[in-house]
């Protein structure tokens, strides 16, 4: 009889992240990364955004291709529902950065994924946002997370990998702490 | 006359150690061992910061039992007790006097600089050339107090815990803590009890018992290895020399000093501190994660003693295995604190110390002002460090940590001696 060795592979090339992370250790300057995006107004509050270009590793980067997303509000409020709201824009962030974060912390503990699931819950309460009430704030009240793992770990081990993945969350650190905003304009 | 005789070389010395604390002590014990002439400076008196830097009630982390230092331990009859700052004065000046160390009191150390083979050392009292260099000056010199603080309204007293003395000399009113390690929630606690209401800021902590199966965890922490545990083989060192210390507290009822404890006495949790803007102190939405994370990992410590009771057989002799309460976040955490309202008084900065090498003219320190070093041998030749969280090993910043590290940084440090050119071929300009 033989055992079988059972190759753990959630996709994820985690000697190449921790070769990173050993590199950019070593040159600081190489980890300072600047996100963009651009936005144009379509019509009412329909917006289109694109993504492509980033600057990472000392150089100007691209992605594959553009990513064009659209943003507008539903028809309750009288838009014309071209794409999801803004604000759950900002929920597809925290999910996508914590499930990938998820993933790459399980592939380093060597835990096998089968399924990860994640629901989000946002109370708003939009009476901040159309000035009916000062005391409301116009963001979020919350955000509840509901993961739901299928995973080869116990229950503590799974409960660990999510811990982990808020914990180096980009996003989940961008929601719960407080980042300076500096917004320009001019006239064109 | 004299200040100018003081100006003069005061000696030429195969090695000198900086700080007599217990961890300079113990590196000169081995050097005495091995008939290596060596003399240590001393800004102050032995143990200094144990004498002037420590708040009032302040006990050891570690029971008596484990309080030993090379060929020397505590005797008493209270090994299960933790000792008073001025308890552990006393048992290192005891150590001090039977190890006949060499120690030069009052020597404040202002300038390190490599010349020839060796090290020329400035003091308050005169001028050394040296072989080699042991920098013991401990790693909780200054205080760490974030660039935010200067944003805090003047209305409210900020204070450092090098500064904290006792809850009397605050004035009366709400305290704002920042920081949940060992330190913060010792004043927190005691600061509740003087009648202020505290608010904790809460960041990343760990969290453990303080006694479990019917021992201190030190104890258990010590059989299963974990105090032993090398910085070669521990999984990420550089994180694991970040960790804060444990929150413990050493007190005649063993209590276990944990969050749940102080909530349910009417302390305040908050996040972690992030910013402040209008005078608003703005905290992270990230306590229950920070809680959860410290949570897991105290159950990931206990499986450890588990197992280790498992494997020795013992389980039957002991107590049965437990698991805590996880920490209770109740309702939605705070994320701002109105500082300008006068409901704070008084913010006490718990956020930890740095050493202080501003003395230190040898490019040894990497970007973050951290001395380079492969388990205590500095990246200079000749140059050592002792006293650091996991040094060399887990234990390597407490009292009996100090042992096994000067041990072994005392035969590197003889090896070298050997090696290199003796101190007389110096060509000295001083």
């Amino acid at each position: 009889m033989s055992t079988q060795e059972v190759a753990i592979d959630n996709g994820v090339n985690v000697e190449a992240l921790l070769g990173a992370r050993e590199a950019l250790t070593e040159a600081p300057e190489a980890a300072a990364f600047t996100w963009r995006a651009s936005s144009t107004w379509v019509k009412g509050t329909h917006a289109r955004s694109t993504v492509e270009k980033f600057f990472g590793l000392g150089e100007e980067q691209s992605h594959r291709t553009a990513y064009q997303y659209d943003t507008d509000h539903p028809e309750i409020f009288a838009s014309e529902d071209n794409g999801s709201t803004p604000v759950e824009f900002v929920l597809v962030g925290l999910a996508g950065c914590l499930t990938a974060g998820i993933a790459a912390v399980a592939q380093n503990r060597g835990i096998q994924l089968h399924s990860v699931r994640a629901t989000l819950d946002a109370p708003m309460d939009i009476q901040g946002i159309l000035g009916i009430d000062s005391d409301v704030r116009n963001g979020f009240a919350s955000i509840k997370v509901n993961y739901e793992i299928d995973a080869d770990a116990a229950e503590e081990d799974i409960q660990a990998l999510v811990a982990q993945s808020q914990k180096r969350s980009a996003v989940f650190d961008i929601v719960t702490n407080p980042t300076d905003v500096h917004v320009g304009v001019r006239k064109v | 006359m004299k200040p100018a005789a003081e100006k003069l070389l005061a000696g030429f010395v195969d090695v000198i150690v900086i700080g007599a604390g217990h961890s300079g002590l113990a590196m000169s014990r081995f050097l005495t061992m091995r008939s290596i002439e060596h003399v240590i400076l001393e800004r102050g008196e032995v143990a200094n910061s144990w004498r002037y830097e420590r708040w009032d009630s302040l006990r050891l982390l570690t029971p008596n039992y484990l309080s030993r230092l090379p060929g020397y331990q505590y005797v008493g009859e209270d090994r299960d007790g933790y000792m008073s700052m001025q308890e552990v004065v006393a048992f290192i000046d005891g150590f001090a006097e039977f190890a006949r160390a060499p120690v030069k009191t009052g020597t404040e150390v202002t300038s390190v600089a490599a010349t020839g083979n060796g090290y020329h050392v400035i003091t308050n009292k005169g001028e050394w050339i040296t072989r080699a260099v042991v920098i013991a000056s401990g790693a909780f010199n200054l205080p760490t107090v974030p660039a935010v603080s200067a944003a805090i309204p003047n209305t409210v007293r900020q204070i450092t815990t090098r500064d904290y003395r006792n809850p009397n000399a605050l004035e009366d009113g709400g305290v704002l803590i920042v920081g949940a390690s060992a330190t913060g929630l010792q004043l927190a606690d005691e600061i509740h009890d003087s009648g202020r209401p505290v608010t904790v800021a809460v960041g990343e902590h760990v969290r453990m018992p303080r006694v479990y199966r019917g021992y201190d965890i030190q104890r258990w922490m010590e059989r299963v290895g974990l105090l032993d545990e090398s910085y070669e083989t521990v999984d990420d060192i550089r994180r694991a020399r970040r960790v804060p210390s444990p929150q413990l507290v050493g007190s005649d009822n063993r209590v276990t000093l944990d969050l749940n404890r102080l909530t349910d006495k009417g302390v305040r949790l908050a996040g972690r501190l992030a910013g402040m803007r209008d005078g608003t102190a703005q905290f992270s939405g990230s306590l229950r994660n920070v809680c959860a994370l410290a949570d897991l990992k105290q159950g990931r410590m206990l499986d450890a003693i588990d197992t280790w009771i498992d494997e020795k057989g013992l389980a039957q002799e002991l107590e049965p295995a437990r698991r805590f309460a996880p920490t209770a976040v109740n309702g939605s955490s705070s994320l701002g604190l109105d500082l300008k309202s006068g409901e704070i008084r008084t913010m006490v900065w718990a956020t930890g110390y740095r050493p202080d090498y501003s003395w230190l003219q040898v490019p040894v320190l990497d970007r973050k002002g951290q001395i380079l070093h492969d388990g205590g041998v500095a990246a200079a030749p000749g140059m050592y460090v002792m006293g650091l969280p996991f040094l060399r090993r887990r234990k390597s910043s407490f009292i009996h940590g100090a042992e096994d590290d000067a041990r072994d940084l005392s035969e590197h440090l003889a090896a070298y001696l050997d090696q290199t050119a003796s101190l007389r071929s110096f060509k000295v300009a001083v």
